[in-house]
């Protein structure tokens, strides 16, 4: 089945007096349980492909295609549920809401979905946990550090289970060692609940766990590799 | 949205003291305001209550009955028949405080010296003590002992105006039904004083029967004066008095019979409301700065919670509810330092320093302050009605942020 299909893309920004192609005619498929990176330079269009494939932005031209269902023509509160409901975001910036704690920002996707607290309590801190940050539940954003942020904004994204997870950059501000950490983390819900993962990154060594490696440039895909299965 | 409420409380409550300087100097400001906005209007409802209770002790009492030609002609010819007998019959039981039947005519006063014109009373000094001012502003001799007294109860200006004294005869001078004059001497038995000097050269009092006698009337009056249970709704007693009377009497409340007064409670009410709206106007410059900051600091925030799933109407409700938990917080510290200012100040303030210039509008040198729940709430009202509004447009912009562009703002 088909996580993600992208058909005739275009998305157009201009800057000043001149016109850039963040998306130029791209078509692209990727099936449930997928982990597909992104690949190009800075300003090659995956960062908006992304934002694309998760409701964030509309395409000047084109359909998207979520779990079957067309989402460009959705409306903002539509596009929200879609959000809320089928996608875990991970951005390269941390991202978290300064006046709540880690256990808190892991929950508030949970408590916009409407689940009882007592259950929201019991998977944060299990993914918390997951995620190396036991006992750092009550801990606000700005006593952590970068790579336990971005390993909060991570469990956020992936507590509720999500069949699609959208990362952008995720380990752009981590060391090597956390950005091993976290692509195992990627791999291990891959294989075991079959989640979708799309990353978008210029980090080699994430490109190494993908099993599909997706090249862009000037906002074209100019290279669909298939790598290796987990 | 129901789901969304406990996060949107969360969230606001939390924001609101993430710059606890800036709240807190936005909450003493509301607070400073809704204090002015009671304080003030506290003061003003004393300074017109106190002009408008001294107007009506001063005679006319709530509502007053006269023959229907009595205002154009206020002299002997428009008379009622009302005895106290029958009219005890009649207003008895009906909820009523006091009434008094009197006459009420132009007259002139001579002393050895001097003379003045003035406005006659005959009363029964019985009644009359539950409905006018007098019987409780005896400042030298005694006060009328019954209808049938021949002394005669004036002001001390107008024993300083007339050159006399307490127990000297005066000579007083109308006219009777039949335009002839009617003149008596008396003897001064009493001296009164009032707040307002106009009322101590223009009234002087008599007993009842002893003036109808002076006047050739029998035992008619020139007009009923009733008092109910409150001067500011004195519609139901003039309907039952209208009711329970006879047709060919003329009922009319105290707001009719001084238009000055009632005109001036009138624009008491509207005044607290304009009052009011000026404060809040000042002060909702600082509020919808401190929201349009408050947001523009957190548009990041608000994106990524918009990327997550947060439909715009709970970022709105977010904006909202930490406008109006700040205004809360205002208005109770606001509305608490008022009622704190107020309350001690009730025995009366002193302003004798330009209590000279009062006395030009009726108002006494001692100001009573006056907390009136209704202004209490109308100021609170108008802070969170008008609060709300304000937040509006910041809460909106907030709401209509694209998240893929608000989450990429530095």
């Amino acid at each position: 089945m088909t996580a993600v299909k992208c058909i005739d893309l275009c998305k157009t920004y201009r800057q000043g007096e001149q016109e850039i192609k963040a998306l130029d005619h791209v078509d692209l498929d990727v099936e449930r349980g997928g982990f597909v990176c992104l690949s190009a330079p800075s300003g090659g269009g995956k960062t908006t492909l992304l934002n694309a494939i998760g409701g964030l932005d509309i395409p000047d031209s084109g359909q998207v295609w979520i779990a079957g269902t067309r989402i460009d023509n959705m409306s903002k509160s539509e596009l929200a549920r879609l959000r809320l409901t089928q996608i875990g975001f991970v951005f390269q910036a941390y991202n978290l809401i300064p006046v709540l704690t880690a256990k808190e920002n892991v929950e508030f996707v949970m408590q916009v979905q409407g689940v009882p607290a007592r259950d929201r309590a019991k998977l944060a801190l299990e993914i918390l946990d997951e995620v190396g940050l036991a006992g750092l539940g009550g801990r606000r954003p700005a006593e952590m550090s970068g790579g336990q942020q971005q390993r909060v904004a991570v469990a956020r994204a992936l507590v509720s289970r999500p069949a699609l997870v959208l990362a952008d950059e995720p380990t752009a501000n981590l060391d090597s060692h956390s950005a091993d950490g976290l692509m195992e983390l990627f791999v291990e819900l891959n294989r075991n609940h079959q989640t979708t993962f799309v990353i978008a990154t210029h980090d080699q060594r994430v490109m190494a766990y993908a099993k599909r490696l997706i090249k862009m440039l000037d906002g074209r895909i100019v290279g669909d590799i298939r790598q290796h299965e987990h | 949205m129901t789901k969304q409420l406990q996060i949107v409380w969360t969230l606001a409550w939390r924001n609101l003291w993430r710059n606890h300087r800036r709240t807190l100097i936005m909450i003493a400001a509301v607070s400073v305001g809704v204090w002015a906005m009671i304080f003030m209007t506290a003061l003003m409802r004393g300074m017109v209550n106190d002009m408008i209770r001294s107007g009506v002790e001063n005679l006319p009492g709530h509502v007053q009955v006269h023959h229907p030609g009595f205002r154009d002609d206020p002299s002997v010819n428009n008379l009622i028949p009302a005895t106290d007998t029958e009219l005890a019959a009649r207003l008895a039981d009906r909820g009523f405080r006091a009434w008094s039947t009197r006459i009420n005519v132009p007259a002139v006063i001579t002393s050895e010296r001097e003379s003045r014109g003035v406005t006659l009373y005959g009363v029964d000094p019985a009644r009359d003590r539950d409905v006018t001012f007098v019987a409780d502003s005896i400042a030298a001799g005694r006060y009328l002992e019954s209808i049938d007294d021949d002394g005669l109860v004036l002001g001390r200006k107008l024993l300083e105006n007339l050159d006399t004294d307490l127990g000297k005869r005066v000579v007083l001078m109308s006219q009777d039904p039949d335009n002839d004059i009617a003149d008596r001497g008396f003897r001064i038995v009493g001296v009164f004083e009032a707040e307002l000097d106009n009322v101590e050269e223009t009234m002087i009092f008599g007993g009842k029967r002893t003036i109808q006698q002076m006047l050739r009337i029998g035992d008619r009056v020139t007009e009923v004066a009733v008092v109910g249970p409150d001067y500011r709704d004195v519609e139901p007693l003039r309907r039952e008095l209208a009711r329970i009377l006879d047709d060919d009497v003329e009922v009319l409340p105290w707001t009719e019979l001084n238009t000055y007064l009632g005109t001036m409670l009138r624009v008491m009410d509207g005044f607290v409301l304009v009052w009011t709206v000026v404060i809040f106007l000042a002060l909702s410059f600082g509020l919808v700065n401190t929201l349009v900051m408050a947001v523009f600091e957190r548009v990041r925030e608000i994106g990524l919670m918009l990327a997550l799933g947060m439909r715009p109407v709970s970022i709105l409700a977010q904006v909202m509810l930490e406008s109006l938990l700040l205004l809360a917080i205002g208005l109770a510290v606001g509305t608490s330092l008022a009622w704190a200012t107020i309350v001690p100040l009730e025995a009366g303030i002193d302003i004798s320093i330009v209590g000279e210039g009062l006395e030009m509008f009726g108002a006494s040198s001692v100001l009573y302050p006056e907390l009136l729940l209704a202004d209490v709430l109308l100021a609170d009202a108008v802070v969170l009605i008008l609060g709300i509004l304000a937040s509006l447009s910041p809460a909106w912009r907030a709401s209509r942020y694209r998240p893929v562009e608000a989450i990429t703002k530095v």
